[in-house]
């Protein structure tokens, strides 16, 4: 199933620097449990101890931020694109 | 001299150079400048502040840039007003209004961008970008100007055009990106990885850009008389804001130029993106985020960053937080208004009719000393309240013309 992931720069010490990386799974979750395992740290970085997406991480799926979908319940098709963006403040 | 000394991350204390970094690489948590306050303490005085210029930078020992090559186009040290009028109206006996529609682009964000012009500056960008929902726009797009950079600003496509003007007037690459404020936010956040090289204030920057909303907690002391009020009032967007005023004031009293704060802070938002409001009236520490829908466009920030540490602020000092609906945006426009003579824009409606609401509901005692903060120009939002207000009376150029129109319209409003 091709399913992109963007990283971002933060974390792109753990994919050799690369911006994009393919990611697989039926959830976000799943999603996020394969990336650990190409990329070592990778979960720690984006969930916390319990599990949960960290505080200031968002996570989209399409350009739709998953806290307005099933959060790491949220199910992936063919040809999605999830995006890892820190919390940004402004105005 | 600054007196920065690192970056620190405010969730795990993880330190960093003073870098263009905005989020910590372990945790993601924001990373924060931090400062030598016994260095600071050893130089700063009252009367070394009200020596230095009539601007932000009078602050300059709490601030992360060197002042002497500052991007300084009269930011900040604006009015604090004694409103007796408005005061008498809402039944608060010491109240005042901060005025920082009075800044070189009309709102508070020529804080902020003063010192993230400076830093991205001194640290050798020669093009400054932002998300904003307008007012950052201008005010990037007018620092830029003045300090003969580049400027590329990011705007969502359906602002008041007194936004879109008042950027497009200074030459920056203006974008209207298809989507609202928190599309435009995720845009940038992505494209600060596309382009390294470029000085996004409110991304790449923040950990400066922050710090200048300081300058309005230190301002209010000093106006004051050198003492932090009881309580502030402050329109939330990200909270950022809100939570850098009372950092303000603790630093203050960290060096010995006020005794330590007892401020209380409330907070400001319009129903239509209340996520901080609605998550502190259920007891909830964490918020949910909303898609925005209402005037106060300058606030309309679903996700807001700092919305966890606006609403540790709120338990910490016992604060609360108004929730008001557009009607009242606008009612609290015009009552600011006829009362003090200040028009500002649909943000400080939000504070204006949240001022009275915690007032009414006995958050805000009548006899504290209170601070509400204007953050922008009524000039920017005009199309919110255009509709709301009583027309002009058209008449020939004749006396009797005149004496008819005035008579029906002192007519009309003895009706009402």
């Amino acid at each position: 199933m091709a399913i992109n992931v963007r990283v971002p720069q933060p974390l792109r010490g753990l994919t050799g620097n690369l911006s994009i990386v393919p990611g697989a799974g039926g959830t976000l979750g799943e999603c996020i449990t394969h990336l650990e395992a190409n990329h070592p740290g990778m979960r720690a970085r984006i969930l916390d101890d319990a599990g949960d997406i960290r505080r200031f991480v968002n996570l989209y799926i399409n350009g739709e931020d998953v806290r307005f979908m099933e959060g790491l319940a949220s199910p992936l098709k063919d040809g999605d694109e999830i995006s890892i963006v820190p919390a940004v403040a402004g105005g | 001299m600054s007196f920065a000394t690192c970056l620190r991350c405010r969730e795990c204390g993880r330190e960093y150079a003073l870098g263009p970094f905005h989020v910590c690489e372990f945790c993601f948590g924001p990373v924060e400048v931090a400062y030598d306050y016994d260095a600071i303490k050893k130089v700063v005085s009252r009367e070394r502040i009200a020596a230095g210029p009539a601007s932000l930078f009078r602050y300059k020992d709490f601030l992360p840039v060197e002042a002497e090559t500052a991007v300084d186009i009269g930011a900040g040290y604006t009015p604090l007003i004694r409103a007796k009028n408005l005061g008498k109206a809402l039944g608060l006996n010491n109240l005042y209004l901060k005025n920082d529609t009075m800044n070189p682009s009309w709102s508070f964000k020529d804080r902020v961008v003063a010192i993230a012009s400076s830093r991205a500056r001194e640290m050798g960008f020669t093009k400054l970008a932002c998300a904003s929902t307008g007012n950052l726009a201008n005010s990037v797009s007018a620092h830029a100007a003045a300090a003969g950079m580049e400027a590329v600003v990011f705007i969502p496509d359906d602002l008041e055009s007194g936004k879109v003007i008042g950027s497009s007037i200074y030459g920056p690459t203006l974008v209207k990106v298809r989507g609202n404020y928190d599309a435009v936010n995720r845009l940038c956040a992505e494209l600060v990885s596309v382009h390294e090289e470029w000085a996004f204030v409110n991304v790449n920057i923040r950990p400066y850009y922050a710090e200048g909303s300081k300058t309005l907690g230190f301002e209010v002391a000093e106006q004051l008389g050198w003492r932090a009020p009881d309580h502030c009032v402050v329109p939330i967007a990200s909270g950022s804001l809100f939570v850098k005023i009372r950092k303000g004031l603790e630093e203050f009293a960290k060096v010995g130029l006020i005794d330590a704060p007892r401020t209380r802070m409330s907070g400001a938002q319009a129903t239509g993106c209340s996520p901080v409001a609605t998550a502190w009236e259920e007891g909830s520490m964490n918020f949910r985020p909303q898609k925005p829908k209402t005037i106060a466009k300058s606030l309309a920030i679903g996700n807001p960053a700092d919305g966890y540490y606006a609403l540790c602020q709120l338990r910490d000092t016992k604060g609360g937080c108004g929730n008001v609906s557009d009607p009242e945006i606008v009612a609290g426009m015009k009552l600011l208004a006829e009362t003090e003579g200040i028009f500002a824009e649909t943000a400080g409606g939000v504070t204006v009719a949240s001022l009275k609401q915690l007032a009414e509901r006995g958050t805000i005692d009548p006899d504290e000393s209170v601070v509400a903060f204007l953050t922008g120009a009524g000039f920017k939002t005009l199309e919110a309240v255009a509709e709301a207000l009583d027309p002009a009376l058209v008449i020939d150029p004749t006396v009797e013309s005149f004496t008819a129109a005035y008579a029906s319209y002192r007519s009309l409003e003895a009706a009402h």
